[in-house]
């Protein structure tokens, strides 16, 4: 174990720079917020994920998204366990009726301000799913979400990407509000 | 191949299951205007192909195999809860996908959960929202002090129709579903597909397509088994090696996307060949990727071995019953760390492993320690196949076209996952499917894992369940 810490201290980090994002990107990721709120938060956001009737697929990107070459921490964004310390709701799935209630239930454990993310095409739009009678279907029929991040499944740059519009857009406001 | 419906030969099979001269492989519903059938597969014990039998339901009922066999058990409540037929018998009939929130909801009362009693034993609901990111499920522990009595599982929650999007449409577009039933799977679940309807259609898919097959089916046992070893180290407190390990496997994920354009190689594997063909680069880098993926993969590996804090916690923890893995059917690492010597690849073998010499680890101490070592020597004998294929590499072409057949024509198929194997169904009849059925290993890994977690402590059990690693959406479908 000595080796593989040694080596690790002289070898430098493993993580790479942030994927590049042009401003027409971000305004179409990010939906409208509330601007006050944001102020509150700066650049920092505690996540909840939930899968509401995924293949996996999502989750196993967004697992991703915390090695050491993504390193999603280093945004100030933290996946957390519990909805009570969570500023974002990042869903996934085709939104099965099944899952209806406990997603609801994880929301509304949720203090406000909060934000939600549709991750993957079933949230975005349900998917191949769409026409199944045990989904409900995208996730705006029962959440109101803030920020879309289309893929099948979104790549961690996309993840990256969809969330650091969510951040900056918050910076931005936050920033725009400061001067007034 | 055709399953015909044959309730005398239903029977003898049930037998040949109660008397364990077969292993269980699956069972599906249908239903038609007289009522419905229930097929049933089967590998008998010594031969290398499946056989499938239908019972009528003409009244809604059939006999249950259940009853005889308890791998059964969990399928014919799906059954009863999708078709609405019932297994006459069956020990259990608490609903399982029906929770009883679909508009054609039948279940109407709350689940009742088996019960264990005794002075100071008390209940641990966790679920279905869990504080990783994992799929959703329900755990009722019953413990006492910090000792599992019991465990149950309760699933179904990302219970999508799946099975019911897919019957009715082109096969294409079954092709594309199917490969998302399971994510972590979705090689091995559009390769048993894609194998099932080419044996339906008669259909033998080019050489060189094959290959790219397996290529696609190791690196994906690759990347996931890389995976599962730094998060089983993970859980036991040890996160240095999951760091390490998570590394490696997105190098295995950057390697498919860069050869095949997909980091999990979605939709590259149809009915008919492959859609994805590889190019000199991308062979060039495989051949040099994956060894160097392998010479820091050893070093993990002793890291592993020596460090006697992680041993303490994998050692002795979470042991399967090897009796009750082979009643089960219990495949993949699973039922290979508790001596189960089965490798689909090896002995119902299918291109392009018919070529091949697949070396399959079995241990017998069926501990979590066990479930490890047999990924990590699968790790090794995957990166060795990987690189006897691209040796192999026939110049042919990567697809053939599917014939327009209009008579019904059905084909099956065993393929080996990374979680074990995978066995496909299909019905065809003029390009578009009228029946289907995809078995996930997760539907016997379950039932393990709530027999393994008994008499090991609470904090043992994300490590156990780690170990057994089994599919939520595989088996909600």
């Amino acid at each position: 174990m000595r080796k593989t810490l040694i080596e690790s201290l002289f070898r430098g980090k493993l993580t790479e720079a942030a994927p590049h994002l042009s401003d027409e990107e971000k305004s179409g990721l990010v939906g409208t917020m509330n601007r006050i709120a944001q102020r509150r938060l700066g650049r920092s956001l505690a996540i909840r994920h939930v899968d509401a009737g995924s293949c996996n697929a999502c989750e196993l990107e967004i697992i991703a998204l915390n090695n050491a070459l993504y390193d999603l921490e280093r945004f100030g964004l933290k996946i957390v366990a519990s909805p009570r310390h969570a500023d974002v709701l990042m869903v996934t799935g085709s939104l099965t009726h099944n899952m209806g209630a406990a997603l609801r239930l994880t929301y509304d454990a949720m203090p406000a301000p909060k934000w939600v993310v549709a991750t993957g095409d079933c949230a975005c739009t349900g998917g191949l799913f769409a026409q199944s009678p045990v989904c409900i279907g995208e996730l705006g029929q029962l959440l109101p979400v803030d920020l879309h991040i289309p893929g099948c499944p979104p790549d961690p740059a996309a993840l990256l990407r969809g969330l650091i519009a969510l951040i900056s857009g918050l910076g931005a406001v936050a920033h725009e509000s400061g001067k007034n | 191949m055709a399953p015909l419906v044959n309730n005398a030969r239903w029977k003898d099979v049930t037998r040949n299951l109660a008397e364990r001269d077969a292993t269980f492989v699956a069972m599906w519903g249908e239903r038609n205007d007289g009522g419905g059938n229930v097929n049933l597969a089967v590998r008998h014990k010594g031969e290398r192909s499946i056989e499938i039998v239908s019972h009528s339901a003409p009244d809604s009922h059939y006999p249950s195999v259940g009853r005889h066999h308890p791998s059964a058990i969990l399928m014919e409540r799906a059954i009863q809860d999708v078709y609405g037929l019932v297994a006459d018998g069956l020990p259990d009939t608490r609903p399982w996908l029906d929770h009883g929130f679909w508009p054609h909801s039948r279940a109407r009362t709350s689940y009742n959960f088996k019960p264990a009693l005794g002075p100071g034993v008390h209940q641990i609901p966790v679920g279905p929202v869990h504080a990783g990111t994992i799929e959703p499920g329900h755990f009722r522990f019953s413990v006492n002090g910090e000792i599992i009595v019991r465990l149950e599982a309760r699933l179904g929650y990302v219970h999508r129709d799946v099975l019911g999007l897919m019957r009715g449409g082109a096969i294409d577009d079954a092709a594309a579903l199917v490969g998302r039933i399971s994510g972590d799977s979705t090689v091995a679940y559009a390769f048993a597909f894609a194998r099932a309807v080419e044996q339906a259609l008669g259909l033998t898919v080019p050489a060189r397509a094959s290959t790219l097959r397996g290529i696609m089916a190791e690196l994906e046992r690759l990347a996931n088994h890389l995976g599962d070893f730094g998060a089983i180290c993970n859980d036991s407190g040890f996160s240095l090696l999951n760091t390490h390990a998570a590394v490696l496997r997105e190098r295995v994920l950057r390697l498919a996307a860069l050869v095949f354009g997909h980091r999990l190689m979605m939709d590259c594997i149809v009915p008919g060949g492959v859609l994805r063909d590889l190019n000199e680069g991308g062979a060039t880098a495989l051949k040099s990727g994956l060894p160097s993926v392998l010479v820091t993969f050893e070093r993990l590996v002793d890291l592993y071995e020596k460090t006697a804090s992680l041993q303490d916690r994998v050692v002795g923890t979470g042991w399967l019953d090897p009796a009750l893995a082979s009643l089960l059917g219990c495949g993949g690492y699973v039922g290979r760390a508790a001596g189960q010597n089965f490798d689909a690849r090896r002995d119902m073998p299918y291109a392009p492993y018919d070529g091949i010499d697949v070396r399959v680890p079995v241990l017998s101490s069926a501990d979590v320690d066990a479930r490890v070592r047999v990924r990590i020597a699968e790790i090794q004998e995957s990166v060795r196949i990987l690189l006897c294929l691209l040796d192999m590499m026939p110049k042919s072409s990567i697809h053939a076209a599917l014939p327009n057949d209009l008579t019904v024509r059905s084909g099956a198929a065993l393929v080996e996952g990374f979680r074990g194997d995978i066995f496909a169904f299909v019905r065809v009849c003029g390009g578009r499917i009228s029946d289907v059925f995809v078995r996930d290993p997760s539907w016997f890994l379950w039932p393990a894992l709530e027999a393994a977690i008994e008499g090991n402590i609470v904090a043992d059990f994300p490590l156990c369940n780690k170990s057994f690693n089994a599919a939520y959406a595989g088996c909600d479908l």
